[in-house]
């Protein structure tokens, strides 16, 4: 099994319901966020083109996030989900400092957190991430790239895509759609 | 002109807009074990080689320090963590591929054997101390019947100590500016550095302090060797790189970095070592408190600089 996520850049209005859901559903701290839009304005004026994306955690298959960590706290789980045990965590920074997408950040608590792709409290429930249902543009397509039936398999099969910084040897398993 | 402008809605306290999830704490040890590293690898030398009455302040006196300067260390590293309570979770596992982690394991040999050291020397400070008990009357001899073995641990585990501080931040490829393995031998050859500036500023014997003057020498040469190596590495790599080396070069970081750690922690010292080799008379402290100095700058500038250089996307 290997969870993934594809975001429609083409369709992505960065509306940051994503973002709202993500802090609602996963209780994240007041004035952190686990996931965020990002917008590239790129070309010469007048002629411009827009890019919006919607950013998280990468889940990479090579994450040098989990390869730093002193303790084991972070981990693979199921599907090859990078996850944090809060309870194992020290809090380093280790895994902050080792991630070239910035995508944690310490937790008022003390342990670092992240982009779970809501693997515990959704998708083992068979439903998708806080992020994926309530996009109002359905810009978002979440499941497992083992299965050729699943959203997101259906749709890097059709569509030109792009991950984030590949050069850093990450092999990132989010998806864009260019 | 063409232009890419990136807006991003995250701002996530310590990482936007730039990571800053490592303040004062981890320099400070950085250099305290990088200088514990250099006294225990010269006081763990000259025992092996049987040169301790030649050389009585590195064997004998300096390793005093390095208790103090591994604990106090080790308590920033403490103050540093966020979960301070779970620190013990850092020997329940070896992870060999995290740094960090073998970091641990090697300070969990490297302070008690400098202990033991300092116990054995006690009566250098001390000549009248007397250990009251007879078991560890029994341990000392212990100790004493195997010194060989100790210093050959102690003078691995230095090494070990010593790399691994500039490992550390190499193992980071999100950071440009640390991702250079030249980090691990150019922090080594600056922790035997201030080591040997250390054993200098104590030391009361001239043969000494002209010793460990022209070693200084040597590892200052050595590390100015590394410093221009590490700009080639990244003149001639990617552009995350070349951005990551502008910071020393034109860059914010270019005053202090070659006025704090070039200028006056290796060429003016270098240059006041050679005057006193060739028996030039002058303060001797100087110039090994400007080695220390511009180590403890090193350390400093370089744990900033790398938490600014970043990939793009």
């Amino acid at each position: 099994m290997r969870y993934a996520m594809a975001v429609d850049t083409k369709k992505c209005v960065g509306c940051s319901d994503c973002v709202v859901a993500c802090q609602t559903e996963n209780n994240v701290p007041i004035g952190f966020c686990r996931d965020w839009i990002v917008e590239v304005t790129d070309g010469t004026y007048p002629q411009l083109e827009v890019e919006i994306r919607s950013e998280r955690c990468n889940h990479c298959e090579n994450s040098p996030c989990v390869r730093c960590c002193p303790t084991g706290a972070s981990h693979y789980a199921e599907g090859g989900v990078v996850l944090v045990t809060p309870h194992k965590c020290i809090g380093c920074g280790a895994c902050i400092a080792s991630c070239p997408y910035d995508a944690r950040y310490p937790h008022p608590d003390g342990h670092v957190d992240k982009c779970t792709f809501c693997l515990h409290n959704r998708v083992e429930k068979g439903l998708d991430p806080a992020c994926v249902s309530v996009c109002p543009t359905k810009c978002m397509y979440f499941g497992d790239l083992d299965d050729p039936n699943s959203p997101v398999s259906k749709v890097l099969k059709t569509r030109k895509y792009k991950t984030l910084i590949p050069e850093a040897g990450t092999n990132p398993q989010l998806y864009f759609l260019i | 002109m063409r232009e890419e402008i990136i807006v991003s809605g995250r701002m996530n306290h310590l990482i936007d807009p730039q990571l800053h999830i490592w303040h004062w704490h981890i320099p400070l040890y950085l250099f305290l074990g990088g200088l514990a590293a250099g006294i225990l690898f010269f006081a763990s030398l000259y025992t092996i080689l049987g040169k301790e009455k030649e050389y009585p302040t590195a064997v004998r006196l300096a390793p005093f320090l390095t208790p103090v300067l591994l604990t106090v260390g080790l308590l920033a590293l403490l103050l540093d963590l966020n979960h301070k309570l779970y620190f013990w979770q850092l020997y329940t596992t070896i992870r060999l591929e995290s740094p960090m982690s073998w970091g641990a394991w090697t300070l969990m040999v490297v302070t008690p054997l400098s202990i033991v050291w300092c116990a054995l020397n006690i009566k250098v400070l001390f000549p009248q101390w007397d250990w009251k008990y007879q078991w560890i009357w029994d341990l000392d001899a212990f100790f004493r019947k195997n010194l060989k073995v100790i210093s050959w641990v102690l003078l691995i585990s230095s090494l070990i100590l010593g790399v691994y501080t500039g490992i550390l931040f190499s193992a980071f490829n999100a950071r440009p500016l640390w991702n250079t393995s030249i980090l691990g031998p150019l922090f080594l050859t600056s922790g035997l550095s201030t080591g040997a500036a250390a054993i200098i500023l104590m030391s009361k014997n001239a043969h000494e302090r002209h010793n460990f003057a022209r070693i200084d020498l040597m590892l200052i040469g050595i590390e100015l060797f590394l410093i221009i190596h590490m700009f080639m590495g990244f003149l001639a790599s990617t552009q995350v790189h070349i951005d990551a080396a502008s910071l020393f070069l034109g860059g914010p970081y270019t005053t202090p970095f070659w006025l704090f750690v070039v200028t006056l922690g290796l060429a003016i010292p270098a240059l006041l070592e050679v005057l006193e080799i060739k028996g030039y008379k002058m303060p001797v402290f100087i110039a090994p408190a400007l080695v220390i100095f511009g180590g403890l700058m090193f350390r400093f500038i370089i744990a900033y600089a790398g938490q600014v250089s970043r990939w793009l996307y």
